[in-house]
């Protein structure tokens, strides 16, 4: 019983962690503040995956998010002229629409969040998850994984072709 | 971790303290255990390095402090910087400036968790060992663009961004030389790595065949870069940009990204050890009365030296040459090794 209120209060730490920094990250009135609260929540995210078992994807997404995405977005807004001490203004305009829209996400979310079968991970497998990861995509998923690939190399040589300085 | 659990077992009466902390008390404990090697590691590493340079430079270097050698000038060094003031400048952005060495300490302090010291002294070992390391070595990135922007200095906000350009860039070819061993062994964990070379020094992914050989030397390569090691220290090129990304800080938040950069070069040497150099298995069967730590330690010092040496042997490169090295020259080679180490692999 002691075992499981320590799991229960890591969980509930690594919760809180992420709501509160992606509430940081909503409602920072600067710029790079968010950015950088983006580091907590994509962090509590992966020890969240980790913590349900899934080592690989909790490692990809620290790789991915934080090693990759956010250093982008840092740059982006770092290189960006006179952007990074902008300050934001959080003031409130349309506030009927959104209020419709809010709820109306909110619905459709709560409604399959109740009505979906969750895995209890106490059914999970545990184990190394990362062979059989690679066997599936290699397999199973071939063609899906494939098209993400070709997706990425044409993004790549997209952003290559629009820097590119062409010949006067 | 096993085995410090199974020594708090001894404690008499510890069987009676409630599961919560000695399910907490081994992870606390190996914690402080790691924390204090670590910094033993790199006081060592810090008197060495001005050992090293000085002996280069046909000078002495410190030989005063504790008697032989000057062995106990760094932690003379130490404490005074423990012990001075704490300066937060006044137009700093005062929460992240605070913040970021601790996040550039813990991307380093974390990856030595999962470093297979020896055949059972380790702290855990995880599935995704060397993707782990790979993983939390990012928030190192994070906490250095985080100390050149809140520092409110253009050198440190030119050397933060250098430094992660740097990082994130060599991050790649080092990746796709670290893949080229795990499709030998067929598992990112460490220790599955090391087992995978017992046996003599010919059994170690060195000397298996030429591509590996190659892999090892474009990840020694990267892997300084990766550390801001000279050739490739333009983070923190003196002449240019004052100290780079940590000018602003002094005292004990500057020992910390001191720390942090002294335990980066031991951990880039310690993988390298364990995924090229055979980790703790000593390289001739007459050997294997070594303990494995001891062999592992060597292993690492020898890669450590060597990063000194030609810290204090070569020139730094311009900002174009850098990146002329890890995407036309680097990333290529590093394709092509993965290709050819995977068609021997097959054969």
């Amino acid at each position: 019983m002691d075992k499981n209120l320590l799991s229960q209060i890591v969980f509930y730490f690594f919760a809180v962690l992420t709501i509160g920094s992606a509430a940081v990250v909503v409602f920072a009135r600067s710029l790079i503040r968010s950015a950088f609260a983006l580091l907590f929540t994509f962090f509590g995210v992966a020890a969240l995956y980790a913590y349900l078992g899934a080592d690989f994807l909790a490692a990809t997404q620290m790789v991915i998010y934080v090693g990759g995405i956010l250093v982008l977005i840092l740059f982006g807004i770092m290189l960006t002229h006179k952007l990074y001490d902008l300050k934001i203004k959080t003031a409130s305009v349309q506030l009927i629409p959104a209020v419709i829209a809010v709820v109306a996400v909110f619905a459709v979310l709560a409604f399959f969040m109740l009505r979906t079968q969750w895995f209890q991970s106490g059914s999970m497998l545990s184990g190394p998850t990362t062979a059989s990861i690679g066997n599936l995509l290699m397999q199973d998923f071939i063609l899906p994984f494939e098209v993400a690939s070709v997706l990425l190399l044409l993004a790549l040589i997209g952003a290559a072709m629009i820097v590119r300085r062409r010949p006067e | 971790m096993e085995s410090i659990a199974q020594l708090l077992q001894k404690i008499p009466k510890y069987d009676g303290l409630p599961e919560m902390l000695q399910a907490l008390i081994p992870i606390i404990v190996s914690s402080i255990v790691i924390f204090a090697l670590l910094a033993l590691a790199v006081l060592f590493m810090v008197w060495l390095e001005r050992k090293v340079s000085a002996h280069i430079q046909d000078r002495l270097g410190p030989m005063v402090v504790g008697g032989w050698h000057g062995w106990a000038q760094t932690i003379a060094d130490a404490l005074k910087l423990l012990l001075k003031e704490d300066i937060v400048p006044e137009s700093v952005d005062r929460v992240l400036f605070k913040m970021a060495p601790f996040i550039v300490f813990l991307g380093a302090f974390a990856a030595f968790v999962v470093l297979p010291f020896g055949a059972s002294s380790f702290v855990t070992d995880l599935n995704i060992g060397i993707l782990y390391i790979v993983a939390v070595s990012s928030l190192s990135v994070i906490g250095i663009i985080m100390a050149g922007w809140a520092s409110n200095n253009k050198y440190s906000l030119y050397g933060s961004m250098r430094a992660a350009a740097q990082v994130i860039s060599y991050e790649i070819p080092a990746a796709v030389a670290i893949m080229t061993v795990v499709i030998y062994v067929g598992s990112l964990s460490m220790v599955e790595i090391v087992r995978a070379q017992e046996g003599g020094f010919l059994n170690w992914f060195l000397f298996r065949n030429p591509f590996l050989f190659l892999a090892f030397i474009v990840y020694f390569i990267a892997s300084l870069a990766e550390v801001n090691r000279t050739p490739f220290d333009l983070p923190e090129a003196e002449s240019e940009l004052v100290a780079g990304y940590h000018t602003e800080y002094s005292g004990m938040r500057f020992a910390f990204f001191f720390l942090a950069e002294y335990a980066n070069m031991f951990l880039v040497s310690s993988v390298a050890a364990t995924l090229f150099l055979g980790g703790w298995t000593a390289p001739f069967s007459i050997l294997q009365f070594i303990p494995g730590p001891v062999v592992f330690f060597v292993k690492a010092l020898v890669l450590i030296f060597i990063q000194m040496w030609m810290r204090w042997s070569l020139p730094r490169l311009r900002v174009d040459q850098l990146m002329y090295i890890n995407w036309k020259v680097l990333l290529p080679i590093s394709f092509a090794l993965i290709l050819g180490a995977g068609w021997m692999a097959i054969l």
